[in-house]
């Protein structure tokens, strides 16, 4: 039994249903006069963040804050990390204050799986996003988002995404949601497409359980629901893609593309958008964008999973891969 | 019950205490009582304690609707996130808590669970209820009190007094869930988590 | 003088022999050998082979001596049946003057357990843009004939060639880390299918492999002979035997982590594994070992690198790249090479004495078990079995990838110019 989230591809099919189910029980305390649970009280938890992200932080700290959790919240900004503290006496210094649990965001790929297995310390680990690897949370609450509305919200209850086609666009090398989303749908039973122009798809990519293509056209009817990500404008300059004019001409979303594809499909992003660049105004402000929803549905996610991990004396969501010494 | 085997074993120990037209009768009575204790019962929201109490709450709303010719409103609190055991055990999978349309503020609660044993799930409904808002007053309706308090707390309403000791085990099983009405009184086996 | 007899011992693998040495040379080799006089090792089966020599170690003196010094990397070297180490110039300051590697030489001469052949940077501060005092480090008491920017590439098409060209007058050798810069910016792990999983920056075969390519080119195109550190790839294998084929005179090492870890254990994220060039996939592995075996490589090279404990207990992108490798080198060797049938101790010898002496001139190493050659010697239990434990390392860093598992293969005496360095496993 594991008691850390590292990675979407550590979740077993009923580790993930049972995920979207708790969460959408946790969605309801929203709609209460008093939205909080006593279920975390007493319990701290440290918001541990090397990289800036004041939507997922945010996000954690709500969730931490509706179970009743004591949190810390530490960035690295100003903090001793930036006068060359080590990750392992950031974590030990937390830890020796009581902390039961930490959300790690790192840059670095890995920090969060190596935080959790090298006995540095005792404490839960919640991975926030590492580099270029994982964000779990994320994809959780992507998929809950998908379930909401590609099966609804009570039908939904106990079923996972067989059949849906799910289309990911952008900067698929670069990005953790990519990945995490892969592994999540594959394992809940979706049919994923990756879309990127191929400087953006990584070698090895042929390994992954879904589809590549370099064709947005083709696969738009196909789709139940299309994630944008965010494509930075850097990458231009390390000669991904010509211009911005280009890749948005080839990879971005505007409203003629929305209206190839079929009724009921949605348009995702996991933000911060970048308007004119993967998504046009139009798509962002229509009713089939669910950006504002993935932000809400955050908060529920991030709380079923705090619950699943720290609400009882041991995890309730079984772990295949990252296996403790 | 760890298995359809224990499942069987122990249907085949324990000595039904109440059937199906013993507990159909007993929540006849409980309607009655309710609706003249409430006074026609005008302001009653019914919420039962997931997963029995939701059922025999239904049921008495039938049974309420039938007497005032008034729509009952009827919903579920699930008291999970609310238990002073929750960390004694893996966390369990939550059940739904349903509040009816238009709330519980002013109204009279009646919580419905099927067995009332230590108190300490009624306790951990009044807690929630709490965060859900401020009802006029809350009553208690269960089908079996088998004593053995650890919190003061009574029940308004009971189906049957059962006098137990704590080596037996008392089983509620309705239709919609476990296939046929019964309340069963069993000896305590090995796993305590066979215990209601 | 002292007479030490090494009695049965299987010289390069073959029958059981006696080896009498007196002073500093082997005084002859046969059956029964008188042992009066002498001091009397039991050889016991054990292999002897001809001391071994690295022609690629970093001993990280001057500059970094919390890692290693000239004192306890010669000692690991000594525990690992090393009789002369090759170092590698990326001390601080860089060896790119006459200075500082008459220094490393001098070190290595004062604590007498392992000959230290100081090698010599090929460009001033191992920045590729201007040629160090290559003549000058050659004439100097280090007499240095091995120029390596190592750590970095002399990617400058130009200073290379005119480095290989330069060199030819002393019979020197360039010996390239073959590593494109831009190809592998931000680079972390070997590009591929677990790099795509991991999320972390690939680096690509190709970037080894371009360099290779150039490089044989350039070395036919100037006449000169180049060597290629630590070979990494299937594809660079590939490379450096179509141009053995076409008479271009140039030489590789293989690492023995190359020989035998693959990618896959960068799951883990423990930097341990973090390595360059980094660990490859089994078809690279399996390439390498057969082009060990072939010749096509034609030396085994450990690329020791310690780094301090704290360099390593971190997470991977802020880790140091490298591993510690003299004291398991010829265990990993037994293991990939020998106990797979793709070598015999003969080919070892070989791989691991002979051709590497050969490629960096170093005299009086490499030289045949036999009367009148200098008694630099190595003998190997070749029935041991244990487990690595990096708490018995003479090394004054442990970050071996090789903690907990079990090597075959354990070196039990060390003997520099007759002098014993090594006995019963324990320095002397």
């Amino acid at each position: 039994m594991q008691r850390h989230l590292i990675s979407a591809a550590d979740l077993t099919r009923d580790d993930a249903v049972l995920i979207l189910d708790t969460a959408e029980e946790m969605a309801r305390v929203a709609d209460r006069p008093i939205k909080k649970l006593p279920t975390l009280r007493g319990r701290t938890v440290v918001n541990l963040f090397f990289e800036d992200s004041t939507r997922t932080r945010i996000s954690f700290e709500a969730a931490e804050k509706r179970l009743s959790a004591d949190v810390i919240n530490f960035t690295a900004k100003g903090s001793s990390v930036s006068k060359g503290e080590s990750l392992k006496d950031t974590a030990q210094t937390l830890e020796a204050m009581g902390v039961d649990a930490v959300v790690i965001r790192h840059g670095a790929s890995g920090a969060p799986y190596r935080l959790a297995t090298s006995g540095w310390i005792d404490a839960a680990v919640i991975n926030a996003g590492d580099g270029t690897h994982q964000h779990p949370t994320q994809a959780l609450l992507d998929a809950f988002t998908m379930r909401r509305r590609l099966v609804g919200r009570d039908a939904g209850i106990g079923h996972d995404l067989s059949g849906k086609r799910i289309t990911i666009v952008g900067d698929i090398l670069h990005s953790r949601v990519a990945r995490s989303n892969v592994d999540l749908l594959h394992t809940l039973g979706a049919e994923v497409t990756l879309v990127a122009p191929p400087t953006l798809v990584p070698v090895g990519v042929e390994s992954w359980p879904c589809e590549i293509s370099y064709d947005l056209d083709s696969t738009l009817s196909k789709s139940d629901a299309v994630m944008m990500l965010r494509v930075q404008r850097e990458r231009m300059n390390a000669a991904f893609f010509p211009t911005e004019r280009e890749y948005s001409r080839r990879y971005g979303l505007d409203g003629d593309r929305m209206a190839k594809m079929p009724e009921h499909a949605i348009v995702m992003h996991p933000g911060p958008m970048v308007r004119g660049m993967e998504i046009t105004a139009e798509v962002a402000d229509s009713d089939r964008c669910t950006v504002v929803e993935q932000v809400a549905n955050g908060v529920s996610i991030r709380m079923a999973v705090l619950y699943l991990l720290l609400g009882g004396n041991e995890p309730a969501v079984t772990h295949t891969r990252t296996e403790e010494k | 019950m760890d298995t359809e085997h224990d499942k069987q074993q122990y249907e085949a120990d324990a000595r039904p205490v109440l059937e199906a037209p013993d507990i159909a009768r007993v929540l006849t009575r409980i309607a009655h009582e309710i609706v003249e204790r409430a006074k026609g019962a005008d302001d009653v929201v019914l919420l039962g304690i997931p997963t029995r109490g939701v059922f025999l709450a239904r049921r008495l709303a039938d049974k309420l609707e039938e007497i005032t010719a008034r729509k009952i409103p009827v919903g579920s609190l699930d008291i999970t996130m609310y238990r002073d055991d929750l960390r004694m055990h893996p966390p369990r999978a939550l059940a739904r808590t349903e509040i009816p349309g238009d709330g519980i503020d002013g109204r009279l609660v009646v919580l419905v669970d099927d067995v009332l044993f230590s108190g300490r799930t009624i306790r951990a409904a009044l807690d929630a209820l709490n965060d859900i808002g401020r009802p006029r007053a809350v009553q208690l309706a269960v089908l079996v009190d088998r004593g053995h308090r650890e919190l003061p707390i009574r029940a308004d309403y009971v189906g049957k007094n059962l006098p137990t000791s704590l080596r037996e085990t008392v089983k509620v099983q309705l239709a919609e869930e476990d296939g046929r009405d019964t309340v069963l009184l069993g000896a305590k086996r090995t796993s305590p988590d066979a215990q209601q | 003088m002292s007479k030490i007899l090494i009695r049965g011992a299987k010289v390069l693998g073959g029958e059981p022999q006696d080896v009498l040495i007196d002073g500093a040379v082997i005084e002859a080799v046969g059956t029964g050998l008188p042992d009066e006089g002498a001091e009397v090792v039991e050889a016991d089966g054990k292999v002897l082979l001809p001391g071994l020599v690295d022609l690629h170690t970093h001993l990280r003196e001057p500059g970094r001596e919390d890692s290693e010094t000239v004192l306890t990397g010669t000692r690991a070297a000594a525990s690992g049946g090393y009789t002369a180490v090759f170092a590698m110039a990326n001390t601080f300051p860089v060896a790119d003057t006459a200075g500082v590697v008459e220094q490393v030489y001098r070190l290595g001469q004062e604590h007498g357990y392992c000959d230290v052949q100081p090698i010599g940077a090929v460009t001033v501060g191992l920045e590729g843009k201007k040629l160090a005092e290559l003549g000058a480090m050659h004439e100097s008491a280090a007499g240095v004939t091995v120029f390596s920017d190592d750590g970095k590439c002399v990617d400058d098409a130009v200073i290379m060639r005119r480095a290989l060209e330069y060199v030819k007058a002393f019979g020197g050798v360039v010996a390239q880390h073959a590593q494109e810069p831009r190809l592998t910016e931000g680079a972390q792990m070997n590009e591929g299918v677990v790099s795509a999983e991991l999320g972390l920056g690939g680096w690509p075969a190709v970037a080894e492999e371009s360099i290779i390519a150039r490089d044989v080119l350039l070395a036919e195109h100037v006449g000169s002979r180049v060597h290629i550190c630590h070979l990494s790839t299937a594809g660079s294998v590939e490379i450096v035997r179509w141009a053995k084929s076409r008479g271009i005179d140039v030489t590789a090492e293989v690492t023995p982590h190359h020989l035998l870890l693959t990618d896959e254990l960068v799951r883990s994220y423990n930097p341990v594994f973090k390595v360059n060039p980094p660990l490859r996939t089994e078809r690279d592995v399996t390439a390498l070992r057969e082009a060990l075996a072939d010749g096509t490589i034609d030396i085994v090279a450990t690329d020791h690198a310690p780094h301090p404990h704290e360099d390593k207990d971190c997470e991977w992108a802020a880790a140091a790249m490298g591993m510690v490798g003299l004291e398991t080198a010829l265990s990993v060797v037994q293991q990939t090479m020998v106990e797979t049938g793709l070598l015999d101790w003969a080919g070892v010898a070989d791989r691991m004495s002979f051709k590497p002496a050969r490629i960096g001139r170093a005299a009086g190493h490499g030289r045949p078990v036999s009367a009148g050659e200098p008694a630099n010697l190595t003998l190997v239990d070749t029935a041991y079995r244990g487990a690595v434990d990096p708490a018995g390392f003479a090394s004054r860093s442990r970050n071996t990838p090789y903690e907990g598992r079990e090597l075959p293969g354990r070196v039990t005496h060390t003997w520099l110019r007759g002098k014993a360095t090594l006995v019963d496993g324990k320095l002397a």
